[in-house]
């Protein structure tokens, strides 16, 4: 296993589309829920233990081997809004060509082959750790810093933040960061023997109704 | 995982000259420039020449709006099917350099769902004159910049300017308007491209766009040749 392939797929560069997402932060700004460092934190803290954590656990369980087939559904049933479904999937598209390109694997392929249009992309997330040959933790850590920074990043395009304190409340979320990992990739091991139900179920439903909001509206700096 | 008899190769990664039932995909070519310098004309321009010859769709990469896509759809240019608009998070200098993925994806659709596609035109929402397009998304370039942007624009040079497959200094019918000097716009880009070619249009006067048409047929003949 290789720490610095860690990087390569956590590195908010790595060419998945995830640049056009702002993991609802558009929404809440625009609802005027984020308006500064400290509300940003908030929202991140809340996004974290729910969606985060989802995420999270997703990508651990398929680390760990579990049927894709069986996830994709799990993440399905754990997010009610079509439209953050739709985005899911879309991203989880865009995620699987970028990890076929960069760890070519007939597992990878075999999954492009089965979902032309695409899995969630926790669940590709956890396939390309696999591939690169990482660890269950190591994707969850993934998974839960995405769930942050993508709004971090966002929010200081949309307000104008000042990107040291947007840093600022990602370095502040770390500690807790590490918590969450730890829970999901604790649930995914459970998951292995008992089935995808034993994969949490947080929802954040602030999140989901932002997120069918914000789909329909005709000017938006972001895709979701 | 049993897949059964067949094994249809899995969806294509990036610029792969054939797609995955190993047919030549559709050459792919982008215009990018500064925002109104005519490229959404440029592009609707060149439907109309091309769209009795060839089959052809349209990739928009809109800054935060749609309004390119449906300027196009509005001027009924190509039927709806075949114009996709990509949401590039206010950034389309990334969507079409540095994280291609949403592009590809949506060049690949098109060509599902419509195809099989001659010509794909990707355009970029104009953000500044460093955007250029990744060799993984588009096959060729063109640059598009007006002569009311001023006339200094060739001698300033950047990516596009420099590096672009074909420079278009659009709009030269209001040149005697805003005081644009063409010749010396002309010698500028000599200077900056040495034999790389550029044309001189205005989308009001006679012959518009035939210049960028005919070169965009020169690229497709040696596409598909
Ligand atoms: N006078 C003149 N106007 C043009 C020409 N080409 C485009 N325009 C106008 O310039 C404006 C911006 O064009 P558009 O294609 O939307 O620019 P884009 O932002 O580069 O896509 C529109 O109002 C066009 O009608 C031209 O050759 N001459
Ligand atoms: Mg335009």
């Amino acid at each position: 296993m290789s720490r610095a392939a860690l990087l390569v797929l956590a590195d908010g560069r790595f060419p998945a589309g995830g640049h056009a997402h702002s993991g609802g932060a558009e929404a809440a700004v625009r609802a005027g829920r984020v308006t500064d460092a400290p509300s940003l934190e908030e929202f991140c803290r809340g996004r974290l233990h729910t969606a985060g954590l989802v995420a999270a656990a997703l990508a651990a369980a398929a680390v760990l081997g579990a049927d894709p087939g069986e996830l994709d559904a799990a993440a399905d049933a754990r997010t009610p809004s079509p439209a953050l479904r739709a985005a899911g999937r879309r991203l989880g598209r865009q995620l699987l060509r970028a990890a076929r390109a960069t760890w070519p694997s007939a597992e990878l392929d075999a999954v492009a082959r089965r979902f032309p249009k695409g899995t969630h992309q926790p669940v590709v997330l956890g396939l390309a750790a696999r591939a690169a040959g990482l660890a269950p933790e190591d994707a969850a850590h993934c998974a839960v810093y995405e769930s942050v920074s993508g709004p971090a990043t966002a929010t200081v395009r949309l307000l104008s933040l000042d990107p040291f304190d947007a840093a600022g409340v990602l370095a502040r979320l770390a500690p807790e960061l590490d918590r969450v990992a730890d829970c999901a990739v604790e649930a995914a091991r459970r998951a292995a023997d008992e089935g995808a139900d034993a994969l949490p179920a947080a929802s954040a439903p602030l999140l989901e109704v932002g997120a069918e909001w914000h789909a329909g509206w005709p000017v938006r700096l972001f895709a979701s | 995982m049993h897949l059964g008899h067949t094994h249809p190769a899995p969806a294509a990664l990036s610029a792969d000259a054939r797609r995955p039932d190993g047919a030549r995909r559709a050459l792919r070519i982008g215009l990018g420039g500064p925002v109104g310098s005519g490229k959404t004309a440029t592009v609707a321009a060149l439907c109309r020449a091309l769209r009795d010859a060839l089959s052809l769709a349209v990739v928009t990469n809109d800054i935060y709006t749609r309004e390119d896509a449906e300027f196009l759809l509005r001027e009924a240019v190509l039927p709806p099917e075949r114009i996709t608009a990509v949401e590039t998070g206010a950034c389309p200098h990334t969507a079409i350099r540095d994280d291609i993925s949403a592009n590809l994806e949506a060049v690949e659709d098109l060509e599902d769902a419509v195809g099989p596609l001659d010509l794909i035109l990707v355009e970029s929402g104009g953000d500044n004159l460093t955007a250029t397009f990744s060799k993984g998304l588009v096959d060729a370039q063109i640059f598009v910049i007006d002569v009311a942007g001023g006339d200094d624009i060739p001698r300033k040079g950047g990516p596009g300017v420099t590096t672009a497959d074909l420079l278009v200094v659009n709009k030269t019918d209001l040149a005697p308007h805003v005081g644009s000097d063409l010749a010396r716009m002309a010698a500028d880009a000599k200077a900056q491209r040495g034999e790389l070619p550029v044309v001189f249009q205005s989308l009001r006067g006679e012959s518009g766009v035939a210049d960028v048409a005919a070169w965009v047929r020169e690229r497709l003949a040696a596409w598909t040749a």
